[in-house]
């Protein structure tokens, strides 16, 4: 099995589109030349996964990309045994194909999943770079090319949903969060064609619900939400309706926020 | 005199001078108004009302009024009004005849239709019904002491209520006062607090009360700003209204605003109100008052208005829009000769410069509105560079008129603006006032031997109106006493066999449920439903389900409990055939529990209250949830006392406010009691026995189960209509610290 796999399909073909915010892509780089595994830590849709794509691309090399869950176990990463007429028959799991094949493994939204599970992770963190099968009863030795990065958003942070201080401790961390407004404007317009007048106006409602953040939003509108925004406008719809429809009523049930908001929205569209 | 004014004086038969002098106008005025019919109704109603014997005064406000009211709701009314005047007439209620028909036009402008205004009709009579003092339930010679009162206030209330609303505020004094007619009155004259705390509730428009987080959202969404809202009300102060304006305390705002009629909602209003106000905080700086005379001080607030407004616009357009909406737009020349006019060129301008699209032509406002602009694009503006402009626009326009007495006021009160009270700094002393000198107060000393908290208010439920009554009870929580703990400890040992039986009882309560956990990859035990779908799966040649495994684990307690001891006098009386009292025994029946409830490890807290008017409801602390049993506690309990009434509702909801924040899946009201609730301000029996209900469907909401042990052997009568099937009573009572730990085990079983 593992000879017939195909890494390529999961290179990264075109450049994704992604702005820097500061020296983020350095630091990436310095990271992956010494093979560290990375933590990006910001609020949803800030550009994480974005990055990571972007840096599998500049890097060249494939990006496994594993979103998480409660339900997920150690097998889903690494590996199981399958039954089949013959027998059974071992299928590698993203974790050990990256591994083997020199990928990058992003886990993404890695908190979603159990302690017990995050743990297997461990060996491949450290100076080890190991992956030990131990139903299979192999030893995967990372290959040279292989870089672990996982995301998490500290804002959902609950009592029960957090990083064990011995996994968090294996990761070098990066803080991402909202581009700053002329930077958002910039990633808006370029990303949808919308005029950067427009893409200034979303924005600036975006920054009032950040404002409210705390006070009854758990987050702020992301720039994914804003994109998704300016996008409705570019089919036609009214900057009104589409800031309503996409940046408003996804993030909140709460009738005085949802006013709130939408004052704003009439505010900022004269 | 013409022949129609000789009939109308025949038929009106009625020889009152002032009546007679005004009668031929009328008469042409409802003939210019009214049909044929409509007129000889007018007429024939007015005979009647002249037949009555009641004098003059009612006769010249129905010529008066009538025709508007039947302009205004169609000429059926004419013989209803009339039907109404008679029976006032002839009731011992005939004061009330002229202030009944003086109330007519309000009314029929506010309701503006005839089914409404007969409401009103029927509400006036109910009132007078419901006032006038009855004897043996027949109507007495004596007049209703209040419904002169209530007819000449209801003007002024038909302006800020409905008539539903009305209604519900009639009801309240009627029904409040029912004893007490000098307070009857003035709660009908709107000068006591109850009277205006009522009508507040039944105003229409967006109260500030209920919008206060949308507009806190607003400042901290839209400003990135935070401000306290002080309220003041418009209602009462006819003369000189208040404007909002911000000071160290925060904003003063009205604490109603009603909708406008171009669409504006009352919420909108608020907004703007804070947007400019937010705006002033912002980019305004202060100016030496002075150095400037009044006229120019006008002038240059004008300008900073603008000002910051412009700014504001600047990053949210759409503000542009609502204050347009609000701002008054003066017409050019309307201003009489011989007034000042210097307040209409002022807004003239202000609304020039706000609006793009103002369509004034005056070259002067024309030529600042330009100069204006001119400033603001060039950018970086302060507070100072409106100086010059206002300083210039006053020069520029000055007219003879300006300095005097007759100030025109049409369209120029911009009411979203506030006074700009921050925007001027006085040197010297003049005779304004001064807000930053206080009279220093002298520093109250605390009392500190009487620990407590403020008190808090808590609404109570008023059955017969089946409303709440606002914030009625103040309740006042104190840390009960201490008295010797060892008393407690040596009735623990006296009922040291109890609690060895109860020990048994315990342990067995203790958790062992076993919960399954299903969809295990690894597990006790086999799984088998899922284990036979994952076959299949893998026989289709689908990828199956691996974790075909269950384990289980045990299931932990989560009960938080409240107890709450009425310590009410009663509890100090020896019951008959029994040496102990209620008292003492409710302490022994409450260790025991506490023992037995920490030896179980769930969280809990006991309270007692007891009630003395609904201004001192006092709740006193023994135990806290985190406290332990230990002799803290102890002491507490063993200075309980025994004293004054039972206001059972107040003390739950505190209890429940409590009980409610506690993390726990269950949670329990236990409440040990010896009588109906009953206070000595409340004459009703049932009232407080609602209201007690009510607050246990309050608790059931917020998920509390309420459970009352009960010591009255007649508690059947009531206890069911509070508690429902929730409660028991102890009949036998020296059998109580046996029965109570019991009981709250089987509760929690």
């Amino acid at each position: 099995m593992s000879n017939t796999f195909d890494i390529k399909q999961y290179h990264i073909k075109q450049q994704p589109f992604y702005q820097p915010q500061s020296n983020e892509v350095e630091l990436y780089e310095a990271a992956y030349a010494a093979r560290l595994p990375v933590m990006l830590k910001g609020p949803t849709g800030c550009g994480k996964s974005r990055f990571v794509e972007y840096m599998a691309w500049k890097l060249g090399k494939p990006l496994i990309t594993v979103a998480c869950n409660e339900d997920m176990t150690a097998s889903d990463l690494v590996g199981r045994y399958l039954l089949d007429a013959n027998g059974t028959r071992w299928v590698d799991g993203p974790l050990t194909l990256a591994a083997r094949h020199g990928a990058i493994c992003y886990l993404d939204e890695v908190v979603e999943a159990r302690q017990d599970t995050t743990v297997v992770i461990h060996p491949l963190t450290d100076h080890r770079r190991t992956l030990p099968l131990d139903k299979k009863g192999e030893l995967v030795e990372a290959h040279a090319d292989f870089q672990l990065v996982i995301s998490y958003n500290p804002g959902y942070q609950s009592l029960m949903k957090d990083l064990k201080q011995s996994t968090k401790q294996r990761f070098a961390g990066m803080e991402f969060d909202y581009a700053s407004a002329e930077t958002e404007t910039a990633i808006i317009s370029k990303e949808t064609g919308v005029s950067s007048e427009l893409a200034a106006q979303l924005v600036r409602i975006a920054g009032t619900a950040r404002n409210l953040k705390g006070h009854g939003l758990d987050e702020g509108i992301s720039t994914r939400l804003l994109v998704y925004a300016a996008t409705l406008i570019k089919q036609g719809i009214t900057p009104r309706d589409a800031s309503r429809m996409a940046l408003v009523r996804p993030i909140t049930d709460d009738a005085d926020i949802r006013d709130t908001l939408d004052h704003a929205i009439d505010a900022v569209f004269a | 005199m013409t022949t129609t004014a000789e009939e109308d004086r025949k038929t009106l038969d009625c020889n009152f001078p002032r009546v007679l002098s005004v009668l031929d106008d009328c008469m042409a005025h409802a003939r210019a108004k009214l049909s044929p019919a409509g007129v000889a109704a007018y007429l024939e109603g007015a005979r009647v009302i002249g037949k009555s014997g009641r004098g003059e005064e009612p006769i010249l406000e129905f010529l008066e009024e009538m025709p508007l009211v039947a302009v205004q709701l169609g000429e059926d009314v004419i013989a209803d009004v009339v039907e109404f005047t008679r029976m006032l007439a002839r009731s011992p209620n005939s004061r009330a005849m002229a202030p009944f028909l003086q109330s007519l036009l309000t009314a029929a402008r506010a309701l503006e239709s005839s089914e409404l205004f007969r409401e009103y009709l029927v509400l006036v009579a109910q009132t007078m019904q419901r006032t006038t003092p009855k004897v043996h339930g027949i109507d007495s010679m004596y007049d209703s002491p209040c419904l002169v009162d209530f007819l000449n206030s209801v003007p002024s209330l038909f302006g800020q209520v409905s008539l539903n609303g009305l209604r519900n505020w009639v009801d309240y004094g009627v029904k409040s006062y029912a004893h007490d007619p000098d307070n009857q009155r003035e709660y009908f004259k709107l000068l006591s607090a109850d009277s205006r705390a009522v009508l507040q509730r039944e105003r229409h428009g967006a109260l500030l009360i209920d919008n206060e987080r949308k507009l806190d959202l607003y400042l901290r969404g839209l400003w990135a700003s935070v401000l306290n809202f002080v309220p003041y009300s418009l209602a009462y102060d006819e003369l000189r209204k208040p404007m909002p304006y911000l000071d160290n305390l925060g904003v003063h705002l009205p604490d109603v605003y009603d909708a406008l009629p171009n669409g504006v909602s009352g919420v909108d209003r608020y907004r703007a109100l804070l947007a400019h106000i937010v705006a002033h905080k912002r980019w305004s700086t202060p100016l030496i008052a002075d150095n400037f005379s009044p006229f120019q001080r006008m002038a240059i607030e004008v300008f900073e208005d603008t000002r910051v407004e412009y700014l504001a616009m600047q990053e949210y357009p759409g503000l542009r829009n609502l204050w347009c909406a609000l701002h008054p737009v003066p017409k050019e020349g309307t201003c009489p000769e011989g007034w000042s006019s210097l307040r209409h060129r002022l807004y003239t301008l202000s609304r020039a410069l706000l609006d793009p699209h103002h369509g004034y032509t005056n070259p002067a406002i024309l030529k600042y509105v330009q100069r204006f602009h001119e400033v603001m694009q060039a950018g970086a503006t302060t507070t100072e560079s409106m100086v010059t402009l206002g300083i210039q626009f006053i020069v520029e326009t000055r007219a003879p008129n300006d300095s005097g007495a007759k100030i025109y006021f049409e369209d120029t009160e911009v009411d979203y603006r506030d006074d700009n009270r921050q925007m001027w700094r006085f040197i010297e002393e003049g005779d304004e006032e001064v807000y930053e000198n206080q009279p220093t107060r002298p520093q109250q000393v605390e009392e500190k031997e009487n620990e407590s908290l403020p008190p808090r208010l808590y609404q109570e439920w008023d059955y017969s109106n089946e409303h709440y009554r606002p914030d009625w009870v103040s309740l006042y929580e104190h840390m009960h006493p201490k008295g010797d703990a060892g008393y407690i400890d040596k009735l623990l040992a006296k009922h040291n066999m109890l609690a060895k039986r109860l020990k048994k009882i315990i342990d067995m309560l203790k958790p062992q449920n076993k919960v399954r956990i299903r969809y295990q990859e690894e597990g006790s035990e086999l799984d088998l439903d899922i284990a036979i779908r994952s076959l299949i799966d893998l026989k289709s040649g689908s990828q199956p389900d691996t974790r075909i495994n269950m384990s289980h684990r045990h299931d932990g307690r989560s009960v938080a409990v409240s107890l709450l001891l009425d310590l009410s006098a009663s509890l100090g009386d020896v019951p008959e055939g029994h040496t102990q009292t209620k008292l003492e025994l409710s302490q022994e029946a409450v260790s025991l529990l506490s023992w037995a409830i920490e030896k179980m490890g769930d969280p809990f807290a006991i309270g007692g209250f007891n009630s003395d008017t609904r201004h001192a409801v006092r709740y006193q602390h023994f135990k806290g949830y985190k406290e332990h049993w230990g002799d803290e506690v102890k002491a507490r309990l063993a200075a309980m006392e025994a004293e004054y009434s039972t206001r059972m509702g107040a003390a739950m909801r505190h209890a429940g406010h409590y009980l409610a924040h506690q993390e726990a899946e269950k949670k329990l009201l236990l409440i040990l009691t010896d009588g109906e609730p009953a206070d000595i301000d409340v004459h009703d029996p049932r009232l407080l026995i609602e209201d007690a209900k009510i607050a246990v469907r309050e608790l059931d909401q917020k998920g509390i189960y309420t459970f009352c042990i009960n010591l009255d052997p007649k508690a059947d009568e009531y206890v069911s209509d509070i508690f429902g099937k929730q409660y028991a009573v102890i009949d036998n009572i020296a059998r109580l610290p046996e029965r109570l730990p019991q009981l709250f085990m089987s509760l929690v079983k």
